[in-house]
């Protein structure tokens, strides 16, 4: 049971809150997750982990309310518990070589990639970072976005703040500018990580992807996280969650999350 | 004595067509009275052969004569002082493998009936059993168990009963390892393994779910900072192996582990009541044909598939699963497609499984197992259409602990080397169980964990002496 101390509604249907998790506060690092539980009927789903004080032994999770486990978690408040939290699960991200690096979080994955570029900028590199939502309405952690980069760049699919357009148009007019890119880390919406791969790829640019693919256990002890890297089945639970995106099959990705479609649409009728 | 009944006592079961729709047990056990004349078909040998193929070494004539005698406590008293978990090992071990296929009854006629003796006693105990159980006053050392299958659980038990305090460290949100998320409710009922782990927190063990070792705490850090004098690794062998043919990606391909723990962990199989869905297919075919075989064809048959197959390479002969599993799983319709072996599994353009490519197969020469070789028939293949495919072809253990854990020696299979005793290449770090032996039985692990209790008792008593 992990107490909630902190709830902060960043959007409709999306929700930041700081956990009491001195454990997985302890040793957590960018890029790992937490698996969940809030009934005790419910199932397990991963959380990328968004943010960790170690002093106060705090952990940050950011969820947006797209299926039941993600409804229940969000009807919690301040001073109720996590029934189930485990982690920090999942390998660190790597980085590749080069002091250039380009952050890109896409919605709810403004969240995870947050950690990464706080990370790197308090390591000293050059941190540029782009975030983008369909709507500005859907935009959060701009501000410690901005603190922790060199530079920010905005996007929404509807203009309604920052460049009207995808974050791959601003990864674009970087490229095309001439700035030193060394490695891309992007997590967001699987089209827009695969959008993101396809452009890098054309350039060389190293590219990391965090995935959250359908997982049970989150301990490598079910195989139903699996994807194909480089034509060799991983386990994104344990060899994950961050891949090398130009090696990623994203559209086997994309299949296996929709494969209880139709049970997602009876535990809404259910609940 | 009147001539011995040539045939064990039946076990009263559900027919087949009404237990293919629910998940209660399948067996209901015997009753007092059977149970008494099937004690009478032992011979009670002065060198009871069932013994030695019991590997913890149960007394089984002692305990038989107590039931011959009514004396159904005394029988558990025999059971439990080598048996910590006889309910368990009553309805899952092996017996036609083990003691039941040395007994001298069944050189002519059928063996005794051990393991349902087993169980009838255990059931007997738990029904009338007044015993309060009393907190043990552990005072000793700190001695850290990780892992809460029957290896650890036993390890545990074993360890407080010496007055080690004890703590399991847990991955998953419930203690029991295999006993919980993989052999299913309708052949071990949770409220068993349940009752067995409400009796350790009773005893006074200290069970933290939901950590890791190796991510939310490393095994050293348990032996340093944290204070524990040793340490018991039973994590099991809990990694899915995978075929590696085509379209084994599809949606609707499962590792069983995956399939079992979907189903008896999460209850999938009350969904949408419990949260955590399956697909259920309409026809299912299964890899493989051992335990873990078996249990997931009974429970897709279970959840409502209307036709499941199994799928294995070698023949009836080298089926793996216990007799029992088999034919429990043909009576309820099961079917096997044997020396058969899948090539690849064939999907749409959505990528979901519709068929499954195979190749006969005929067996050679014997290989390294003994067992003939199966060897495929050219220009054999055909194909046949299934939505969901269960692969159930053998698990590791996981290499969390070994890849975290420096100086842990493995082999070259990803298990943990450890001596007879459990002693592992780290003084204070003892390992049992599946993660030693590699996927194996819930017997062996359990006299793994009491042995392994036994040796880190006398490491720490030894240590102390040389402090002093
Ligand atoms: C479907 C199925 C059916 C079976 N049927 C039979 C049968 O009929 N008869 C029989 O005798 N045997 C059967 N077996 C085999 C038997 O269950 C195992 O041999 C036995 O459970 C092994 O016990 P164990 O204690 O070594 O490990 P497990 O039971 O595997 O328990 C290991 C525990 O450790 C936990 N763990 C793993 N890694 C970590 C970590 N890093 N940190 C914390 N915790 C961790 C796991 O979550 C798990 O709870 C079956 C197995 C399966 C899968
Ligand atoms: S071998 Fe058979 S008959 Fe002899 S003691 Fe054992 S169970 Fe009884
Ligand atoms: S979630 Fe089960 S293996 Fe990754």
């Amino acid at each position: 049971m992990n107490k909630i101390i902190e709830r902060q509604d960043l959007a409709t249907s999306l929700k930041k809150f700081v956990v009491e998790a001195p454990m997985i506060a302890r040793r957590a690092q960018p890029g790992q997750f937490v698996m969940l539980r809030v009934h005790e009927q419910g199932e397990r789903i991963p959380l990328t982990i968004a943010d960790f004080d170690r002093e106060r032994g705090t952990i940050t999770l950011v969820a947006q309310e797209v299926g039941r486990t993600t409804r229940l978690l969000g009807r919690l408040n301040e001073g109720d518990y996590i029934l189930d939290l485990l982690g920090p699960l999942g390998e660190p991200t790597a980085h590749p070589e080069g002091k250039n690096a380009v952050c890109i979080g896409g919605g709810v994955g403004i969240a995870p990639v947050y950690p990464e570029a706080k990370e790197l900028h308090q390591k000293g590199y050059n941190v540029t970072s782009i975030i983008g939502a369909r709507t500005s309405e859907l935009l959060f952690f701009e501000e410690e976005m901005a603190a922790v980069s060199n530079e920010l760049f905005v996007a929404t699919d509807d203009g309604s703040k920052g460049h009207h357009g995808f974050v791959t148009d601003i990864l674009q007019k970087l490229i095309d500018e001439g700035r030193p890119i060394d490695f891309v880390i992007a997590v967001g919406p699987i089209p827009m990580m695969k959008a993101v791969a396809d452009l890098t790829r054309k350039y060389g640019i190293k590219t990391i992807v965090s995935l959250n693919s359908m997982m049970v256990d989150g301990t490598g002890m079910c195989g139903g996280c699996r994807v194909t890297v480089g034509g060799e089945v991983k386990f994104t639970c344990v060899d994950g969650p961050s891949f090398d995106a130009h090696l990623l099959d994203f559209d086997e990705q994309m299949r296996r999350l929709c494969m209880y479609r139709e049970q997602e649409k009876m535990s809404e009728v259910d609940e | 004595m009147a001539r011995i009944r040539p045939t064990k006592h039946p076990m009263p079961a559900q027919p087949p067509e009404e237990r293919i729709k629910n998940f209660d047990e399948v067996t209901h056990g015997y009753s007092e009275d059977v149970a008494v004349q099937e004690a009478l078909r032992c011979l009670q040998c002065k060198n009871p052969r069932c013994v030695e193929g019991c590997p913890v070494g149960i007394d089984i004539p002692g305990f038989i004569l107590k039931i011959r005698e009514k004396d159904f406590q005394g029988a558990i008293d025999i059971l439990k002082d080598k048996n910590s978990l006889p309910a368990i090992c009553g309805r899952v071990c092996p017996q036609e493998d083990q003691c039941e296929k040395l007994c001298i009854v069944g050189i002519k006629n059928e063996p005794v009936a051990i393991g349902r003796l087993e169980r009838f006693a255990a059931d007997w105990e738990a029904r009338h059993s007044k015993a309060e159980v009393k907190p043990v006053e552990a005072t000793g050392p700190k001695v850290a168990v990780v892992g809460s299958g029957p290896a650890g659980l036993t390890a545990a038990g074993e360890l407080i009963k010496k007055g080690y305090r004890v703590t399991i460290f847990e991955a998953f949100h419930q203690p029991g390892g295999v006993l919980m998320y993989g052999i299913p409710e309708f052949r071990l009922p949770k409220a068993i393994v349940e009752r067995e782990i409400e009796y350790l927190k009773k005893l006074g063990v200290d069970i933290q779910l939901n950590v890791v070792v190796g991510r939310t705490i490393t095994l050293e850090e348990l032996l340093t900072k944290e204070g524990y004098e040793a340490v018991f690794v039973g994590t099991g062998a809990g990694l899915p192996y995978f075929l590696n043919i085509p379209g084994e990606n599809l949606n609707g391909v499962y590792s069983a582990n995956e399939f079992l723990t979907r189903t008896n962990l999460m209850r999938a199989y009350q969904f949408p009541k419990w949260h955590t869905p399956i697909h259920i297919g309409k026809r299912v075919a299964v890899v493989g044909a051992g335990n873990v075989a078996m249990d997931a064809a009974r429970t897709a048959l279970r959840l409502g598939a209307e036709e499941v197959t199994i799928v294995y390479r070698r023949s009836e002969a080298e089926m793996p699963a216990r007799k029992e599993e088999i034919e429990h799983a043909r009576e309820e319709g099961v079917r096997f497609k044997l020396l058969t072996n899948p090539v690849e599994i064939l999907g749409n353009e959505k990528g979901w499984v519709t068929g499954l490519r195979c190749i006969k197969m005929e067996l050679g020469e014997p290989d390294a197992s003994g067992r003939r070789r199966p060897v495929p028939i050219p220009g054999s293949e055909f194909e046949f259409p299934v939505d969901v495919v269960v692969v159930a072809v053998g698990q590791g253990p996981n290499p969390l602990i070994p890849r975290t854990t420096p100086g842990l020696e493995t082999s070259k299979w990803g298990t943990i080397v450890a001596d007879e005793t459990g002693a592992t290449s780290i003084p204070g770090v003892f390992a049992g169980g599946d993660v030693v032996t590699g996927a194996a039985t819930v017997i062996k692990a359990m006299g793994a964990g009491k042995i392994a209790a036994e040796a880190i008792d006398k490491y720490i008593k030894s240590k102390q002496k040389e402090e002093k």
